[in-house]
């Protein structure tokens, strides 16, 4: 049976959100969610019911934070040297300037494989649907983006008790 | 994990994503995507659950027939594009809240009556004949709709009319003079009955 759409939102809505900062930073994050959200109203009847909703809106932000990112290319560049602007991350939700600056400086791969297994907590075979490519090499990507963080984070270093 | 565990669980603040979900909200109408709209409203009877499609008004439901309930039968049986939506319910609102307090003997709004088919959407489609104050018995109903010895169909027509209030059968009573049945409790009908007395006698403004 499938439940109201209001009810997708109201459990989704937070983890969908985190998901969108963690790939595109704050600003861009609400355009993306709002995007998702829409594109998954309108195909909403035809998701199979036994379908995984999480799962199926994760995917759906993923295309639409690739062409928000598309987007931010066509764009011209108005200074050769883009000033780098860690707190557009940072303000909302983001108590934590230092890990939205680390996060941003992630390859995209990595940036996106964290986002969907330690803020959406996606399993690996999901995420490599999403990405392309194997379950070995979501999971890989996952951890390369984990330690990655733990280098270039400062908060890390000293909180980081060993798992 | 701590990296992970302690610095992305944190969730997004409320006000963030209500603004975002009213963003959806707008966007959903705009590209008419918004196949049902819904908002919770207060009443003398409790709060009431107000649902529209593009249409018109489809669903008033009572609390006792659990509102969570009523969205999942709607998401069934209309479409699972169900959004809180308040704007679409204003005037159904207003003229609800103008009925309660009296000021109001009829109601002005586009029905949508999908939700019944055959000889029950017949029956409600003439409920409304019954003017405000007035009661007809259920075989008097059967009548009205040409089918004088449906009186019993014209009962059921009556306990699964999807608008009660707005699409009057508190107004249809059994012929032995008790209030019988309603789909909001038979305290709810009576409420409704005593409201509509033209000889209210000491009621409040």
């Amino acid at each position: 049976m499938k439940q109201p759409f209001e009810k997708v939102v109201a459990t989704h809505a937070d983890t969908v959100l985190r998901v969108c900062r963690v790939l595109l930073g704050a600003h861009d994050a609400e355009d993306a969610w709002s995007e998702t959200f829409l594109a998954a109203l309108r195909a909403y009847p035809d998701l199979p019911d036994t379908a995984n909703t999480e799962a199926w809106l994760v995917t759906i932000a993923h295309r639409k934070a690739i062409d928000v990112l598309r987007a931010r290319k066509r764009l011209p560049a108005p200074v050769e040297r883009i000033p780098e602007a860690p707190t557009a991350l940072g303000v909302p939700g983001g108590n934590d300037a230092d890990l939205w600056e680390a996060v941003t400086a992630l390859p995209e791969k990595q940036r996106q494989a964290v986002a969907y297994h330690y803020v959406a907590g996606l399993p690996y075979a999901e995420i490599a649907r999403i990405l392309g490519g194997s379950t070995d090499a979501a999971r890989r990507a996952a951890a390369d983006g984990i330690r990655n963080l733990r280098k270039s984070y400062r908060g890390a270093a000293t909180e980081g008790a060993p798992s | 994990m701590n990296l992970t565990a302690d610095h992305f669980a944190s969730p997004a603040d409320a006000v963030t994503l209500e603004r975002l979900r009213q963003r959806l909200e707008r966007a959903a109408e705009a590209e008419s995507l918004l196949d049902v709209a819904y908002t919770t409203v207060d009443s003398p009877l409790g709060p009431l659950l107000l649902a529209a499609t593009p249409r018109g008004l489809v669903r008033v439901a009572y609390d006792i027939e659990d509102h969570d309930r009523v969205l999942d039968a709607l998401a069934q049986r209309l479409s699972p594009r169900v959004l809180r939506a308040p704007q679409r319910l204003d005037a159904a609102a207003r003229e609800l809240e103008e009925y309660f307090g009296g000021r109001r003997r009829g109601f002005d709004l586009p029905l949508d009556l999908s939700l019944s088919t055959g000889f029950r959407q017949l029956v409600q489609r003439h409920l409304p004949e019954i003017g405000y104050g007035q009661t007809r018995s259920y075989g008097q109903v059967a009548q009205l709709v040409g089918n004088p010895k449906a009186a019993r169909a014209v009962g059921t027509a009556c306990a699964t009319n999807p608008l009660p209030v707005v699409v009057p059968c508190h107004r249809v009573l059994p012929a032995d003079g008790t209030p019988g049945r309603y789909v909001g409790g038979t305290p709810a009908k009576v409420a409704l009955l005593t409201l509509e007395r033209p000889e209210r006698e000491g009621a409040p403004a």
